[in-house]
């Protein structure tokens, strides 16, 4: 594979030496686990969190003659991924084995795709706030068994074996080499995860492992030759994959700089010290001895299968964001946020039919979901419906309650839930739109006050006391502006 | 009453069905012959004397009241290799020591199904490696024919040396065996007996320890030509569980023994005349022609140019995949474990104990013909080999060719613990030169006794077939068999 740079060195991006600017180069394969009700080549559920070795069948667990066969959903799963990455679909491609011992690993050999895999070259675009947007290139997507688990701990001085995993099915989606920073890194993979979840064909659930990722890192001269890349291994955390790669891209420029070459190898990331240490050199790397896995036939499927995928998949992530700036008329930047998670979109379109797009995007996303945030809680958590949010936003939107007032509204239905609008009126929150009941307490404030009045004729900046005093009296449920204006009439300002 | 070890399978069925003896009664004198034979024999590892009793008293209920399949109350002899239910499926090696699955192979469960009644398990070669039943971990199987005026125990030929061991010698009305390069035809013509390989995919691998999984292919070994036939009639058949199963109906066999050759064109192909042919197998395949041309076949000389490097590719495609398929042998799971002071050690200790001289060499020569930098040498080479013999083959076919008639062997069976064939491999290997191709090129593969060397021993003509073209194996077989004359089975000296 010879690798093209498709980018162009941008100096935001680039890593401070001794010697000069230095620019980080990342790539990374990242294993998703596919979202099936059984296994790659087994009916064995998939369900996670069972008793060790409870989905184990015959298969997956190596017993003598058996043989996989391949789970068609699974393949479907590979095929709409490969079309939400814009990706070239292979409608012929090959099993292979890639040969190694390991406890875990039952048959002595995992059941990948090697040199023709069922999805090509694509593409995944990511919205970055200070570089706007930038594409990165899809090299391909393979399907692969998992293997299973070992367990060390049980034991003085045996390990266990846990098969759940065992043939569990697997798509590595690996990038070109094409993110310049750890940032554009976390991008990516978030991005991806959230195409994943919108097609439904991964959980993307990190914490559990059903997504992790290989990440290999390499620094140059800006705009020079590619380095040598370390690769870090497994990776299961967005936070530490940016973490991992800033310790990664230092530890080789200060190695260059100092006039060491770097060596090909495997690194682990260790979150507790912050650093990536050698796992193993090139040199001990495995030979894996790929050849076509002679139990199983080339995967091969027609155009009218992809069609069939293809015009059911459902909207998009990109999609999604152009139609929600066109249709609704919000910002790009909010359409990003919006769009990151599909039941927050759905939440915000749920909001803003019939109502003002900018508002309702403005509530979703600095109210709602900074409220969830506070209390640590999923948008499918919410003790507010979109309904409800709804009405605080035509409440606004009729001037029966001012901004201020809202923000109080919003807190109380979201501790104590209710109807909004009634809720207003049964704690009479509504705003005072009648000039007349304003008027009555913009005279009596004036009259309690000789001689702040005086003052205020000779210095008009005190009108903002006489604001305050009235809102104040009110209780808040005045309309500000009304209050200025009749003030400024009363005590002859201009 | 005769000795209902001596009748054909299709006597035995017919009887049986007629109620003239009892399965039970079938049984016992099987049971017999083997309690005598065996000891000098070594044809069975173990027998089954409780499963065979129950299986026959349930066929003598079925057969009471009319009912039973076209196999009811038949006994066989089931070829290690195939898995088993509780019963002892180690394929013949020692690393799988105390190994019973859990499961029954596709093709042991059609027998049942079809009413056949197990007496137990045959040796074989380790693992199906081998060409005189040598490799074997429960010692070799002595052949029941001898050399005129001589006592020297003989090879009965292999991998399926027990197989047809046990069906020359009257232990069994026909056996299962398997056939990754010769295994079934070989041995079935070093015994005077008739093996059939059917067409890669006819038979389910479903339950079959795996040799080289695209070349292994189930089969029967009976004493006749109808015998074969029926046998391969119950166990063939379509399996969703091997994707390498070929989802086609399956004929009645035995309906086409006797359909005749007229107008048949039958190919020889020059390259199997080899360099230092023993006359006899010359004057062997002229007779063979000679009665088939008498009885209205057309003889047609053809060239399959790829022939001489068919047995090298072939020991490169077979030990490749025999090398990646036995790497679950290691310990861990299930059958002998050696432990030391770690997971390698383990691996180690158990596999140099386990794996006997032949299974270790071929997987030695697996590991390197697929390791970095040898790949595209040997294993690449070999499938292009591997190509090339099947268009030979698919030419011959498309110039009218029906089937090719060519001997089965280069010789008669050789000693046990002949010299010169132990001293080197490939003098073993050479045994396999005219039965390779057919494994190479998917095609059926029938072997059956067409005459005897000097000695008094029996020799074998093979007939290759069209892709599920068995129907015409079984008629030229048939015609030949017809033809050879009596004196076909070996002198009782056991």
């Amino acid at each position: 594979m010879s690798i093209v740079d498709t980018r162009t060195p941008n100096p935001k991006s680039f890593i401070p030496g001794a010697t000069g600017d230095w620019e980080v180069i990342i790539g990374m394969e990242v294993h998703a686990q596919v979202l099936s009700e059984s296994k790659l080549f087994s009916g064995s559920p998939t369900e996670f969190g069972c008793p060790p070795n409870a989905n184990v069948s015959f298969v997956d667990a190596a017993m003598p003659g058996m043989l996989p066969v391949i789970n068609a959903e699974c393949v479907r799963q590979a095929v709409r991924t490969g079309l939400g990455l814009k990706a070239r679909i292979n409608k012929r491609s090959i099993f292979d084995r890639k040969n190694y011992f390991y406890p875990d690993l039952p048959q002595g050999y995992q059941i990948s795709q090697y040199l023709d895999p069922i999805v090509g070259e694509g593409v995944v675009k990511l919205d970055m706030a200070d570089n706007g947007e930038i594409e990165i290139g899809i090299e391909r997507l393979h399907l692969e068994q998992d293997a299973g688990k070992s367990i060390h701990d049980q034991h003085p001085n045996m390990s266990f074996v846990d098969l759940n995993r065992s043939g569990v099915a697997l798509m590595e989606i690996v990038s070109k080499p094409d993110l310049r920073s750890s940032e554009e890194a976390k991008a990516f993979i978030s991005k991806l995860r959230t195409i994943l979840r919108y097609l439904g064909t991964c959980d993307g659930n990190m914490e559990e492992g059903s997504m992790r990722a290989d990440v290999n890192v390499s620094v140059r001269k800006p705009g020079g030759a590619f380095g040598t890349r370390c690769e870090i291994k497994n990776m299961n955390s967005i936070r530490f994959i940016g973490q991992a790669i800033e310790y990664e891209a230092r530890r080789q420029i200060d190695i260059i700089e100092d006039g060491g070459t770097i060596d090909q190898e495997t690194r682990l990331y260790d979150p507790k010290t912050g650093e990536t240490r050698s796992m193993r050199s090139k040199e001990e790397a495995h030979d894996y001895r790929y050849f076509p896995d002679p139990d199983l036939l080339p995967l091969e499927f027609s155009d009218a299968f992809v069609a069939e995928l293809a015009g059911n998949l459902p909207e998009l992530p990109d999609e999604k964001h152009d139609r929600l700036v066109r249709d609704y008329g919000i910002t790009p930047y909010d359409a990003s946020v919006l769009i990151l998670e599909q039941a927050r979109a759905d939440f915000f379109e749920q909001v803003a039919k019939g109502r003002d797009g900018k508002q309702s995007a403005n509530w979703v996303i600095n109210e709602l979901l900074g409220r969830l945030g506070k209390d640590d809680k999923d948008i499918e958590d919410t003790p507010m419906s979109a309904a409800q949010l709804g009405t605080i936003v035509d409440l606004i939107g009729k001037g029966d309650i001012s901004g201020k007032i809202a923000k109080d509204l919003f807190e109380i239905v979201w501790t104590e839930g209710g109807d909004p609008a009634e809720i207003v009126e049964t704690r009479a929150m509504k705003q005072v739109t009648d000039t007349g009941a304003i008027e009555r307490v913009v005279d009596e404030i004036i009259a309690a006050n000789p001689d702040k009045v005086e003052q205020a004729r000779a210095k008009p900046t005190l009108l903002g006391w006489f604001v305050g005093q009235v809102m104040k009296a009110s209780g808040g449920k005045v309309n500000p502006q009304a209050v200025n204006e009749i003030l400024k009439a009363k005590l002859g300002i201009e | 009453m005769t000795d209902l070890t001596t009748k054909s399978l299709a006597e035995l069925r017919d009887g049986l069905k007629k109620r003239e003896f009892s399965a039970l009664e079938a049984m016992d004198a099987y049971l017999d012959a083997i309690a005598a034979a065996n000891p000098r024999l070594n044809a069975y590892i173990v027998v089954t004397a409780d499963k065979a009793r129950e299986m026959a008293r349930a066929s003598d209920a079925r057969l009471a009241r009319g009912e039973g399949g076209p196999l009811e109350g038949v006994p066989l002899g089931i070829k290690d290799l195939f898995a088993t239910i509780g019963v002892h499926t180690q394929a013949a090696s020692h690393v799988l020591d105390g190994f019973a699955p859990e499961y029954e192979s596709t093709v042991t469960s059609h027998l049942w199904r079809d009413g056949a009644v197990m007496l137990g398990k045959l040796n074989m070669d380790e693992f199906a490696m081998g060409s005189s039943n040598e490799t074997s971990y429960y010692g070799p199987v002595i052949n029941p024919w001898r050399a005129a005026g001589s006592n020297r125990d003989l090879v009965p030929g292999g991998s399926s040396g027990g197989s047809a061991a046990a069906v020359s010698a009257w232990l069994c009305a026909g056996a299962t065996a398997t056939d990754t390069g010769g295994s079934i035809r070989q041995p079935a013509a070093f015994s005077g007996i008739v093996g059939i390989k059917p067409t890669y995919g006819r038979c389910s691998r479903w339950g079959i320890v795996a040799f080289a999984s695209s070349l292994d292919q189930a089969g029967p070994i009976a004493r006749t030509v109808t015998d074969t036939a029926i046998m391969l009639t119950s166990m063939a058949g379509f399996d969703n569980k091997d994707s390498t199963s070929v989802d086609l109906a399956v004929p009645d066999f035995a309906a086409a023994v006797e359909r005749g050759v007229k107008g048949l064109v039958i190919g020889v192909p020059r390259e199997y005349r080899m360099d230092g042919m023993p006359e006899e197998i010359e004057t062997l395949w002229t007779k063979g022609l000679e009665w088939l041309r008498a009885e209205g076949a057309v003889i047609k000389d053809i060239s399959l140019p790829h022939t001489r490097y068919a047995l090298p590719a072939y020991y490169i495609v077979a030990p490749a995949e025999a090398s990646s398929n036995l790497a679950r042998y290691d310990g861990v799971k299930y059958g002998l474990r050696k432990t030391g002071k770690d997971i390698t050690d383990l691996y180690e200790l158990t596999r140099a104990e386990g794996f006997g001289r032949e299974v270790k060499r071929r997987v030695m020569i697996g590991t390197y013909v697929l390791s970095a930098g040898y790949y595209d040498a040997y294993y690449v080479r070999a499938q292009k080999v591997r190509t090339l013999i099947k268009r030979d083959f698919e030419d011959a076919f498309d110039q009218g060719v029906d089937a090719i008639l060519t001997p089965a062997t280069p010789s008669a069976a050789f000693g046990v613990g002949d010299e010169e064939m132990n001293s080197d491999p490939v003098k073993m290997y050479l045994n396999d030169v005219f039965t390779v191709t057919v494994n190479m090129a998917g095609l059926p593969g029938l072997s059956v006794p067409g005459g005897k060397d000097a000695s008094g021993l029996p020799l074998g003509l093979q007939l290759i077939g069209r892709p599920f073209d068995e129907e015409t194996l079984f008629a030229a077989a048939r015609v030949i068999e017809r033809n050879r004359g009596e004196g076909f089975s070996p002198e009782k000296w056991w």
